[in-house]
């Protein structure tokens, strides 16, 4: 990694949304031959970058020069055209087709009038061979291959198209060890060939393993480019989450609340796991307790809270409510467990659009009496109201839109879904990301002001801070596995929390 | 092709279509006396040549995740416009037949552009060009024109031996070089390559930045194309023109496209598929003529049957590779 | 809400009728003769009766995001049933009727569940579920009838599409007691909400703990009551079942009237009202075409263009593309209202 001329430039890079500032004058230098690292939360404007930098957005203000020259990309070809090319998570080729297919498509090679596969098909195969270490036949369906060799694939296109810019993007979330390892020995003999190389991933440890540099961004901001083996876990994460490693140590602290001392279970769960989302864990939750769930984001937090309120099915485990088993495979069998699950995907997995504040507030409760037992349409009213009131909702009108809302009024309406139906277990799934200082704080007060009442509330946040706050035990998970779990007793701190997602030796 | 010859789910419906006809013709064969004869055979050609022209314009439709109402109503207007320029206007069959496969294309291409450019569902803007289509007939006229014209005779009656004092029309030449060009362009040109990968995965399509828009519009021009020549084949096979025409036929087509292996999500399938899947329409119709006791009606409930059959196979592969799929996939 | 969806098409309505009275005088006058009230909008009630069921069931399936294309087949299955059983009845003992009516509306029930299990439980589209119905309905229909027009010669059987009561044709009084039904079915109990629920995000609503299986299949089951009894009004009226033509393109013009009522085909809000003013509309507008004298069959043309011109109006692109600048800003407070999520 000599000092050389960077291969890409970004300077001076923002980007806006109606209303919202993506990317705030962020900046990124790529040299060739080098895997550099882009880091940061959700919403940190990882994903609005590398849109930028492929073209499916177009910035505002700012330059990007490739090569020395300044270049403008408009659309996902052009960005092809001019050498820089991203393989998704999701990988983004067609299951239907072809390898050879999949690798030439749109620059299929035409002889005579036809497409000539006979020569694409040796070209693939020997393209997969030579660059990739990938012996196999090019001329079978890519459903027929696992995700990871897709994915190499999807690398192989890009290098057929003679990329000078490869852009990974969460490319190992859902590879094994092994595949992992494969991938990135493709990744260092790519580097070895002088490719510059975007690497996005989750996993701290991969990030240390492969990567030479990286840049951390955080709510659209620059916030740094660093070497990766010059700094160390802990730093990297504070500057991702954005705690100031001086300033953490005198955090403040909740007091703990006498109210705790009653320990009865309300939910027992034992070796829970599913495949590909969440290793096998214990997880206890006391009656009228907030436990923390911390994590950084894609360490399987949410694959946790899902487990629990059978959103997704468990291949192994069982779970005991009040201490008899319970059969938790749908929500609906949660729900009526006495469980409420508000996701961290508001607009995917909470709100009904198209319904009013009324409507949306009552969907959960009705479910659970089914058809006939409609609650009648002026108790419905009654009840909005009220929860209206209580969480101070605005505009205060039950016969408002949900999706003409703004995000923490729609957060409140969900989270007032599920306070009706009088749960004993509330999980909170990012109750506070993308909502305002104001509705933060009364989220968190409701919190602890249900649990004084007997409710338990499982709440799964990023902010350390909150989490303390609030929780009476917190359990860390890192590389969807739970590591630790922490009684918040006076002497925990920010910085343990951060150690634990953090892991590794630091 | 180079595809491999092992019998995996890609090929499983096309394998069952195949085995199907061959099954209905040897039943059919040792039921029935003179059933088993090649004119048989080619006179499922020559009843079902227009069919076969609509199902490969289908094929590409469906194979890219959509779908055409109209084409029933293309053939009917085809039709019309073919007989009223031939009888009321007079015209020579030289600017007719032109002007008739215009028609198609036009209604065709117009679709596309409604579908593409305001993603409006390609079901509903189907069902209004088959709307538009039929009523542009009656618009026409209301009754039935016959063509009395010496090239549509010659068209209509001419007979092609192909030895053993078998024939066929004019038309089955037509329609097999219809699939012919067809399945080159399916397989060896880009357009084709691209309407597979638009049925694979749209948004792939678009990141690995494909003409999706261009594409999408094509096909149902081709589609609409394809309908006006089926059009013109009808009506050498009638020899009039008529609003009532091809009645029904959308739901023929897309059953033949379906029973003959292309799934209706798309995304996979052969043209080849969907002249078997005409053929197997067709020798059910013949079967129900040879057996004289049955009623025609029975055709449409054995379709019913077939569609069901298949559908529920095509749901079963899908859900079989699928479940292969995402367990390693991501969340 | 509900009073700016409903405003458009009753001007619509109102414009068409106007446009009868420009040609008659007398469209809007209402006669009583026999002992009957009679006039054309009497008339148009009497005729649209039959689509105006089909149109109520297609609602609930479309605000589940599906589509029912079988309802012409079972209107046509229907009415061969219910001319089958009273075929050979005569005199006027009630039992045939009574025993048609039952067989009709198991039938029905019969092909509401057919559909509903194969979109709810096997999980095909529903435009292909249903279209396996549209295509072998209509011949199992035949097979009943054996191909033949079938003439009823039972007087008691004609009543449903062609009696009287209270001065009025009978079927209106069917189309408002299935309306009621549907209404009470959807505004009384928690069926309305499901439905718009599952219609709108089925994610959010099983995260909810609502079974959308059953809503689905409860949906197709009414549809198919409601082109069941069409079917029964439609056979009684002629008295007599034909296979081929009975409830042709009435799939289509059911959803055309769920279209031109509000209903959006991507599922969600379902206005019954809407729809029963766009099942008028194109009632009136074949009435009106007929009345004017020009050739019926420009009625498709003009169908075809109001489809598109409803559809056009629903696409979000259209409106960005033609309404520009003026839309442009309104979205844009919309995302700011709801604050545009980035990741």
């Amino acid at each position: 990694m000599k000092e050389q001329t960077p291969l890409l430039i970004m300077e001076g890079i923002t980007k806006e949304f109606p209303g919202v500032k993506a990317l705030t004058d962020v900046q990124l230098n790529l040299y060739p031959g080098e895997v550099h690292a882009l880091m940061g939360e959700n919403g940190a404007g990882k994903s609005t970058l590398i849109k930028v930098l492929t073209g499916v957005y177009t910035f505002d203000e700012g330059s990007v020069t490739l090569d020395g020259k300044s270049i403008r990309i408009t659309s996902p070809l052009e960005a092809q055209n001019l050498g820089i090319s991203t393989v998704y998570q999701e990988v983004n080729l067609c299951t239907n087709l072809t390898v050879a297919e999949n690798i030439f498509i749109g620059r299929e090679i035409i002889k005579r009038g036809r497409l000539d596969w006979k020569e694409m098909n040796k070209q693939a195969k020997e393209l997969l061979k030579t660059r990739l270490n990938l012996d196999i036949d090019v001329t079978k369906l890519l459903s027929f291959y696992s995700v990871a060799i897709q994915q190499m694939i999807a690398i192989a296109r890009s290098l057929q198209i003679s990329a000078k810019v490869l852009i990974l993007d969460e490319p190992t979330s859902s590879l094994d060890q092994n595949e992992v390892n494969q991938l990135f020995d493709v990744i260092r003999k790519l580097k070895k060939e002088g490719l510059a190389i975007i690497f996005v991933s989750h996993f701290l440890d991969q990030i240390y393993e492969i990567t030479d540099r990286l840049t951390v961004l955080r709510n659209g901001e620059w916030i740094g480019e660093f070497k990766t083996n010059e700094i160390e876990r802990l730093e990297l994460v504070s500057k991702m989450i954005g705690k100031d490693l001086n300033e953490l140590k005198s955090g403040e602290r909740r007091t703990s609340n006498k109210a705790f001392e009653r320990k009865r279970p309300f939910l027992q769960g034992k070796n829970i796991s599913k495949k590909g989302k969440i290793a096998p864990f214990d997880m206890d939750i006391q009656e009228g307790e907030i436990v923390g769930l911390a994590g950084l984001l894609g360490s399987g937090r949410t694959e946790l809270a899902r487990l629990l309120f059978g959103a997704d099915k468990a291949d192994t485990g069982e779970i005991k409510i009040n201490g008899s088993m319970a059969n938790l495979a749908s929500p609906k069998q949660a729900i009526s467990n006495g469980i409420a699950f508000c996701s961290e995907n508001r607009k995917t997995e909470g709100i009904i659009g198209d319904l009013t504040i009324r409507e949306n507030m009552i969907l959960a409760m009705q479910g659970l009496q089914g058809w006939f037992k409609y609650i009648p349409r002026k108790r419905q009213i009654e009840i909005a109201d009220e929860y209206i009131k209580l969480l101070n909702i605005n505009p205060p009108n039950p016969e408002q839109l949900i999706k003409n809302l703004s995000g923490g009024n729609q957060q409140k309406v969900l989270l007032a879904r599920w306070l009706i139906t009088n749960p004993k277990l509330l999980i909170l799934d990012e109750p506070t990301r993308g909502i305002d200082v104001g509705a933060k704080a009364e989220i968190q007060k409701l919190m602890l002001s249900l649990s004084k009442e007997g409710m338990s509330v499982l709440f799964v946040s990023s902010e350390i801070e909150e989490v303390l706050r609030t929780c009476r035990k917190i359990a860390v998970l890192r590389d969807h596995k739970k590591v630790y779990e922490f009684e918040n007793d006076q002497q925990i701190t920010q910085k343990d929390i951060m150690k634990a997602m953090a892991g590794g030796m630091t | 092709m180079t595809k491999g010859f092992q019998l995996d789910s890609k090929h499983l419906p096309l394998a069952a279509t195949i085995g199907l006809f061959i099954v209905m013709f040897l039943f059919g064969s040792l039921r029935y006396t003179g059933f088993f004869s090649t004119q048989v055979f080619l006179n499922l050609f020559i009843d079902n040549a227009f069919l076969i022209v609509v199902a490969v314009g289908m094929t590409f439709v469906i194979l890219s995740g959509g779908i055409d109402l109209s084409v029933g109503s293309i053939i009917a207007l085809t039709s019309m416009v073919a007989a009223s320029l031939t009888m009321n206007a007079q015209l020579s069959p030289a600017l007719v037949i032109p002007l008739s496969l215009l028609v198609g294309t036009v209604l065709g291409f117009s679709m596309g552009c409604l579908i593409h450019y305001f993603n409006l569902q390609p079901f509903i803007v189907t069902l209004a060009g088959m709307f538009l289509a039929r009523g542009l007939c009656y618009l026409i006229n209301v009754e039935s024109i016959t063509i009395n014209n010496e090239f549509f005779s010659f068209m209509a009656s001419t007979r092609i031996p192909v030895g053993g004092g078998n024939f066929i029309s004019i038309s089955v030449i037509i329609a097999l070089l219809v699939v012919v060009a067809a399945i080159f362009v399916a397989h060896f040109t880009k357009f084709g390559r691209n309407v597979y990968a638009l049925g694979g995965s749209e948004q792939s399509a678009l990141l690995m930045g494909l003409p999706v828009g261009k594409t999408k519009i094509l096909i149902y021009t081709v589609s609409g194309f394809c309908s006006s020549l089926a059009g013109l084949i009808f009506t050498f096979y009638m020899l009039s023109g008529y609003g009532l025409h091809a009645n029904g036929l959308e739901l023929d087509t897309i059953a033949a496209v379906v029973i003959g292996g292309t799934l209706l999500t798309g995304g996979a399938g052969y043209v080849a598929g969907s002249v078997v899947g005409v053929l197997i329409l067709g020798i059910i119709q013949t079967v129900i003529v040879f057996e004289g006791t049955l009623s025609s009606w029975w055709t449409k409930i054995a379709i019913g049957g077939l569609l069901l059959l298949f559908i529920v196979l095509q749901r079963v592969i899908v859900a079989r590779s699928k479940t292969t799929q995402t367990s390693i996939a991501s969340h | 809400m509900m009073k700016s969806k409903l405003f458009w098409p009753i001007v619509v309505l109102l414009i068409i009728l106007l446009i009868n009275l420009f040609f008659d005088k007398n469209f809007f006058t209402i006669e009583v003769k026999n002992g009957y009230l009679t006039g054309s909008l009497i008339d148009i009630l009497n005729r649209g009766a039959p689509l105006l069921l089909v149109s109520i069931g297609m609602t609930l399936v479309i605000a589940t995001k599906g589509v029912d294309l079988g309802v012409g087949s079972v209107i046509a299955m229907a009415g061969a049933v219910g001319a089958m059983t009273v075929s050979g009845a005569n005199g006027d003992s009630l039992v045939p009727l009574f025993t048609a009516i039952a067989f009709v509306i198991a039938i029905s029930i019969l092909t509401g569940i057919w559909n509903g299990v194969l979109v709810s439980r096997i999980g095909v589209q529903p435009i292909v579920a249903t279209l396996i119905l549209m295509v072998a309905g209509r011949g199992i229909a035949q097979l009943i009838t054996d191909g033949q027009i079938m003439t009823v010669y039972y007087d008691p059987y004609t009543f449903i599409g062609g009696g009287h009561l209270l001065m009025l044709p009978f079927s209106i009084f069917i189309v408002a007691a299935m309306l009621v039904i549907a209404s009470f079915l959807t505004r009384k109990t928690a069926m309305g909400l499901f439905i718009e629920s599952v219609g709108t995000n089925p994610e959010a609503s099983r995260l909810s703990g609502i079974n959308s299986k059953n809503i689905l299949l409860m949906v197709y089951v009414f549809s198919g009551i409601c082109a069941g009894i069409g079917g029964l009004i439609l056979s009684s009226n002629v008295a007599s079942a034909d296979g081929n033509n009975a409830g042709l393109w009435y799939e289509l013009d059911a959803i055309l009237a769920v279209v031109i009522g509000g209903t959006s085909l991507n599922g969600g809000r379902f206005y019954l009202m809407g729809t029963v003013i766009g099942a008028l509309i194109i009632q009136s507008l074949t009435t009106t075409i007929y009345s004017i004298g020009i050739a019926p069959e420009i009625n498709l043309v003009v169908k075809a263009i109001v489809v598109l011109i409803v559809c056009l109006l629903q696409s979000p692109e259209f409106r960005k593309k033609v309404f520009g600048v003026f839309n442009m800003k309104q979205t844009e407070k919309k995302s700011k209202n709801e604050g545009v999520s980035i990741s």
